[in-house]
């Protein structure tokens, strides 16, 4: 079975620093998966190509558009993630947070997430930590516990690529144990499941109304 | 097939001269524009409510009732009533009335709101708002049918003994639509009680008002009232005209580029394309709204949005002109010219409705109640 990962850079400039990065925690993340006998397939996305789309969207209050749509979907339908940002004023990037923004509530719960950043100096490494660690915590993310970070001169060191292999081993190992929710007969609770979606269709299994009505007919025993 | 107009009832400065009419001038257009509606023969004037700045319809009812003494035909409706923060007591009060002022030319539409304060406002909490839709609702149905209201629910204080006055006119409620964006539960609603759908449309991509129409439409089979297509469907949409599309473009543009609730994000083009709307000639609003029905379904009621983002009233009541002479009259041919004989034309009216007789389902608080259990005990 292949396994499906999403790379979601927000860098601006072509090449950017940020892609740079990507590539290289994807190419390991591949290589961590092959290293367990499977297989992964990698697919980017460049926040940069829907930053229009993303302000039309914040603007009207969240009408959907065209890549928009397929993007959320496309996350929502992925195995892992590995999000990474360039460092603006001190945090993620606008277009970044825009992008996590616009998705569901429920989109990303349970879900595999590497987290890296990049930035021109070292003092700026702990938003990973203090900014992209609390945003993947509130959408029921699992962040996987190495992040990575590199500043300009990271690009010349040793330990940078160090690091990305043991985020990428973390992350791969992460990822390979989707969908495990204990052997059947022994932990049935389904309902356990992290309930996932990427909010972009109408639900087509709607509650009945008796149950909406259940304890609002304003005879029911209270 | 009725067709009109629905306001939101907003106070804003038009863009082009920076003049902001003030509360007074704001509900007078809209009395106008209401009085225009019947002229120029439309059948449907729908009054949002909202209770904070810059709106200034918090008193439907009032409004709709001195609208009911200037005018003959048309209907009196909602775009849409707070199901969630009104009581639901008030509202089968104040509604019924209207009903015996107008001789019976009253429907609404509810709707959950959409300005977070206002449910603590009213003493609510906004994350109830499925829950409120579901418990209030269902009580002003009682209300309107049961002489006598016993009722002890979740959000209001318990009722012993009560009877809403005045009682409905000819004991026959008005007709119900639900509006909803997004929510599949108030869809799910509309369709257990039999009663219409009514969506936004103005705002949304067209792929997401069908499937929110279907759901509904395949739910209204489901609980029996009849067949999927015979659902009664309500749309809006949001129209700028002239005699060229160019002049259109030209003149809206400013207004669209400014408007509360789309400014400054998308371009009117980029928008026209998302959305229903149109900006153009009186024949591509024709076109374009006609080809609503290939993806609802032959549907009941299109109330148009007309009077908004500080266009100021003159350039309103012209296009209140275009749309009743040179619009309305086209689509009703058509739209009756594609309509199937077993979908209706309109929705339930209150002539319609006594009609029908006291044992028509319309009369019970729960029509689809049997059925549903029916089909309950059918899956065990």
């Amino acid at each position: 079975m292949t396994h499906r990962v999403l790379v979601v850079t927000a860098g601006l400039t072509v090449p950017s620093s940020t892609r740079l990065l990507a590539d290289q925690l994807a190419e390991a993340t591949s290589a961590q998966v092959g290293a367990r006998g499977e297989s992964v397939e990698v697919e980017y996305v460049e926040l940069r190509e829907v930053a229009g789309e993303l302000a039309t969207f914040m603007t009207t209050g969240g009408i959907p558009t065209p890549r928009l749509t397929e993007l959320r979907e496309r996350v929502s339908a992925a195995d892992g993630l590995i999000a990474v940002t360039p460092v603006f004023n001190a945090s993620f990037s606008g277009l970044f947070k825009m992008f996590f923004d616009a998705l569901d509530p429920d989109a990303l719960t349970g879900t595999p997430v590497l987290v890296a950043a990049t930035a021109g100096s070292a003092r700026h490494s702990l938003v990973l930590d203090h900014a992209m660690r609390p945003l993947f915590a509130y959408l029921r993310a699992v962040v996987v516990p190495t992040g990575v970070f590199a500043a300009t001169e990271d690009f010349g060191s040793h330990g940078l690529s160090d690091r990305i292999t043991r985020a990428a081993s973390e992350l791969a190992s992460l990822v390979l144990s989707q969908g495990d929710y204990g052997v059947g007969g022994f932990a049935p609770d389904l309902a356990a499941r992290p309930r996932r979606t990427p909010g972009t269709q109408v639900e087509s299994d709607v509650t009945p109304f008796g149950d909406l009505l259940r304890g609002h007919t304003g005879s029911d025993p209270r | 097939m009725q067709f009109g107009i629905f306001s939101v009832g907003d106070v804003t400065t038009d863009p082009t001269d920076g003049r902001t009419p003030s509360e007074a001038e704001r509900i007078a257009s809209m009395t106008q524009l209401a009085l225009k509606a019947e002229e120029v023969g439309l059948d449907v004037f729908a009054t949002g409510e909202h209770h904070n700045p810059p709106f200034v319809v918090s008193s439907p009812t009032t409004h709709l009732g001195y609208i009911a003494a200037k005018t003959e035909n048309l209907i009196l409706s909602t775009s849409t009533t707070l199901i969630t923060t009104n009581d639901p007591v008030k509202i089968a009060e104040d509604y019924a009335f209207l009903q015996h002022l107008s001789g019976g030319r009253v429907d609404l539409m509810m709707g959950r709101g959409n300005t977070g304060p206002v449910y603590p406002w009213f003493g609510k909490d906004i994350r109830d708002g499925i829950k409120l839709a579901v418990e209030n609702y269902h009580l002003l149905r009682k209300l309107w049918r049961e002489p006598v209201v016993n009722w002890q629910g979740e959000f209001r204080t318990p009722l012993q003994g009560y009877t809403s006055t005045p009682a409905p006119l000819d004991g026959t409620p008005p007709f119900v639509w639900h509006g909803s964006i997004r929510s599949s539960e108030i869809a799910e609603q509309a369709a257990y009680y039999g009663d219409g759908f009514f969506h936004n449309h103005i705002f949304w991509n067209k792929e997401h008002t069908e499937a929110m129409v279907k759901l509904y439409r395949r739910r209204f089979e489901h609980y029996g009232h009849g067949a999927a297509d015979q659902a009664y469907v309500g749309l809006g949409g949001q129209v700028f005209m002239a005699s060229t599309e160019a002049e259109a473009k030209r003149t809206f543009r400013p207004y669209f580029d400014n408007a509360p609730v789309y400014g400054h994000g998308p371009s009117m083009e980029e928008f026209t394309k998302m959305t229903p709307l149109t900006v153009g000639t009186p024949e591509q609003v024709i076109e374009r709204t006609l080809g609503f029905a290939d993806y609802v379904g032959d549907y009941q009621r299109q109330l148009f949005l007309i009077d908004h983002a500080g266009l100021p009233t003159s350039l309103v009541m012209e296009q209140m002109e275009m749309l009743g002479t040179e619009v309305v009259p086209v689509l009703r041919k058509e739209f009756e010219r594609r309509r199937p004989a077993h979908v209706p034309s309109d929705p339930p009216t209150h002539t319609s409705l006594v009609a029908a007789g006291p044992d028509a389902p319309h009369h019970l608080v729960e029509p689809a109640r049997a059925r549903a259990e029916e089909l309950a005990q059918a899956q065990a």
